[in-house]
């Protein structure tokens, strides 16, 4: 765990989304909105929280990180490439054909747990490393952050309901709650109801916080570390397009091309932030 | 043990234990159908290294991947054939198959018997889904004593395998001589006229056509894979090459399965007439396993009943 001040991540923060923009090719339809939304979470995880080491990605005692809303994964490779997984000057070769960094979460990229993209996957196996930990009587933690539509899927609530039975306090989901998914707002399309009363009807541990707060987001995080015997979920308020003023809670970012003016335009929305 | 009836499911149960005495790493999960896959004996064995994990199959399969992500653990996820391979067949094929992960996914209860339950507990399209998901390996053993050497197999071997399991009983065919080969097809019996090439418990069976056809003078060359993918290709094209005629035998659809996988073989280097013997691309049916096998034409008095018509249809075809 690093000792980095709220300051120093918030920064880290603009740095991460810059990356963002880093991995879209002028043209080409890029999931702007939802990495936008996850970037402040994403920091957190990786340059507060998380125990891991880029020189070694395979460390046995390492935290796990599982983008279970793989479509989100630019944000992932950022913060990768921040911490030094691999060199930033890859970013640009983001789904181009041979790169290591392909259109949603792959193992062949340093530093990714899990093959993720078909909604709803993520927790399952986040649920599976956090046994491998109790039977291995290692210490790490496993966080998974998922989408709000993805809550949908009924996989999410099969794996909701054996972390609880298998009392999985390894396990800290983390709800990217932007209230909007590909086709537009949840509570007009497909309202999903208290996500914070579901899962705790589920027998999980609730936070709930602002997704961009980062003093919120730190203190959620070091209070899942005092919670035993139950998993944990950060219900994490958020605004899709986060940062980028043209794209903030507009659902045509979901996944859309943009010109080089508007990545100019985002570029300045960030460093100005 | 040669002749006596006993099912791959109960062996498959005891070979867990068996592997589990040798080594720390395996564990089995299971979605509330231990006492029909006979995990249960495993539960009973070592009811540490049991996952219940409810009737939540898709959620299983992601829950074997993530252990076998910490490369310490093996775990056997088991279930129906039906639901391992089309209820949680995207988690199959994108959480344990696209990053090759050591899960062994096994299916019970494959083909027509399953003690009357009907259509929705007969799995005839399992290994033809499996078949098309890349780094999948499949085993369909035929008796007890292959399928407990294809676990040891399954478990030393490092990557995704399918393993299919059938609920009846079904004749020993193998000795204590018989040494289980890693993607490898077996000639049991050398012939010239003919080809059957057989998986799974159709294998025993075939056994007998065999016996009664060459008894009636026709030289048959009879193939057992218990390994439909990767495919042992070169036993196929010198059949095919040495005998012209193939008549494939499975305890599953026509579709997609070991008929299918032969014909994509054959069709692009050595073509031979062939006649698929399986489930016609229909739903099964409750019944007796007498009725069912007869109706569907899963006997050895309907192999030998296709072997002498395949060869009669090329006769034909090729005469002036």
């Amino acid at each position: 765990m690093k000792r980095t001040t709220i300051k120093e991540l918030e920064e880290i923060s603009k740095k991460i989304r810059c990356g963002i923009l880093e991995t879209m090719e002028i043209g080409e339809k890029s999931h702007l909105g939802g990495s936008m939304s996850s970037a402040d979470l994403v920091t957190a995880l990786y340059f507060y929280k998380m125990n891991h080491n880029p020189k070694n990605p395979d460390a046995p005692e390492r935290d796990r990180f599982i983008f279970s809303k793989g479509h989100s994964v630019l944000t992932q490779y950022a913060a990768l490439a921040e911490c030094g997984y691999f060199p930033k000057s890859i970013l640009k070769t983001t789904k181009t054909l041979g790169s290591i960094l392909q259109g949603h979460p792959e193992t062949r990229t340093p530093g990714i747990e899990a093959n993720t993209g078909s909604l709803g996957q993520g927790l399952s196996i986040g649920l599976g490393m956090a046994i491998g930990a109790k039977l291995d009587h290692r210490n790490y933690k496993v966080y998974v952050i998922l989408g709000d539509g993805e809550l949908a899927e009924g996989q999410i609530w099969e794996a909701a309901t054996a972390a609880s039975f298998y009392k999985l306090d390894n396990l800290i989901a983390i709800v990217d709650y932007n209230k909007l998914q590909a086709v537009g707002f949840l509570k007009k399309r497909y309202d999903l109801g208290d996500i914070r009363g579901k899962f705790a009807i589920f027998g999980w541990k609730t936070f709930e916080i602002n997704g961009h707060d980062m003093q919120e987001i730190l203190q959620a995080l070091d209070s899942v570390d005092e919670v035993k015997g139950v998993p944990s979920v950060i219900i994490a308020h958020t605004t899709k397009g986060k940062g980028v003023s043209f794209a903030e809670n507009n659902p045509a970012f979901h996944n859309a091309p943009l010109t080089k003016e508007q990545i100019e335009r985002a570029k300045a929305d960030i460093c100005n932030s | 043990m040669k002749n006596k009836l006993i099912a791959t499911r109960t062996a498959f149960g005891e070979a867990l234990v068996e592997m589990a005495k040798e080594r720390n790493d395996i564990v089995v999960l299971d979605a509330d159908v231990a006492s029909s896959t006979k995990a249960s004996i495993f539960k009973e064995a070592f009811p540490d290294r049991f996952f219940e994990m409810g009737i939540a199959e898709q959620n299983m399969m992601g829950v074997a991947a993530g252990m076998a992500t910490t490369q310490k653990i093996i775990p056997f996820a088991v279930t129906f054939a039906v639901f391992a391979t089309k209820r949680a067949c995207d988690q199959v094929s994108i959480s344990i198959a696209y990053p090759k992960l050591n899960v062994k996914i096994v299916g019970s209860y494959g083909g027509i018997p399953t003690g009357k339950a009907g259509a929705t507990h007969q799995a005839f399209e399992d290994i033809a889904i499996m078949r098309a998901i890349p780094n999948m390996t499949i085993i369909v053993p035929a008796d007890a004593v292959e399928m407990k050497q294809a676990v040891r197999a399954c478990v030393e071997y490092n990557g995704p395998v399918y393993l299919r399991c059938v609920r009846c009983e079904t004749p020993v065919i193998f000795d204590e001589n018989y040494k289980f080969e890693w993607n490898k097809g077996i000639t049991l019996r050398e012939g010239k006229d003919v080809t059957i090439v057989s998986t799974g418990i159709m294998t025993p069976k075939a056994l007998v056509a065999t016996n009664i056809l060459v008894d009636q003078g026709i030289d048959v060359r009879l193939i057992h894979l218990h390994t439909i993918k990767p495919i042992d290709k070169d036993i196929l094209l010198k059949a095919s090459i040495e005998t012209g005629h193939i008549v494939t035998v499975e305890n599953h659809s026509v579709i997609g399965g070991l008929g299918g996988a032969v014909a994509e073989i054959l069709s692009e280097s050595e073509p031979a007439l062939i006649k698929r013997i399986g489930i016609e691309d229909t739903f099964g049916e409750s019944g007796s396993l007498e009725d069912l096998f007869f109706k569907y034409g899963l006997t050895s008095e309907n192999i030998v009943k296709e072997v002498k018509n395949l060869i009669e249809k090329k006769r034909r075809k090729y005469s002036c």
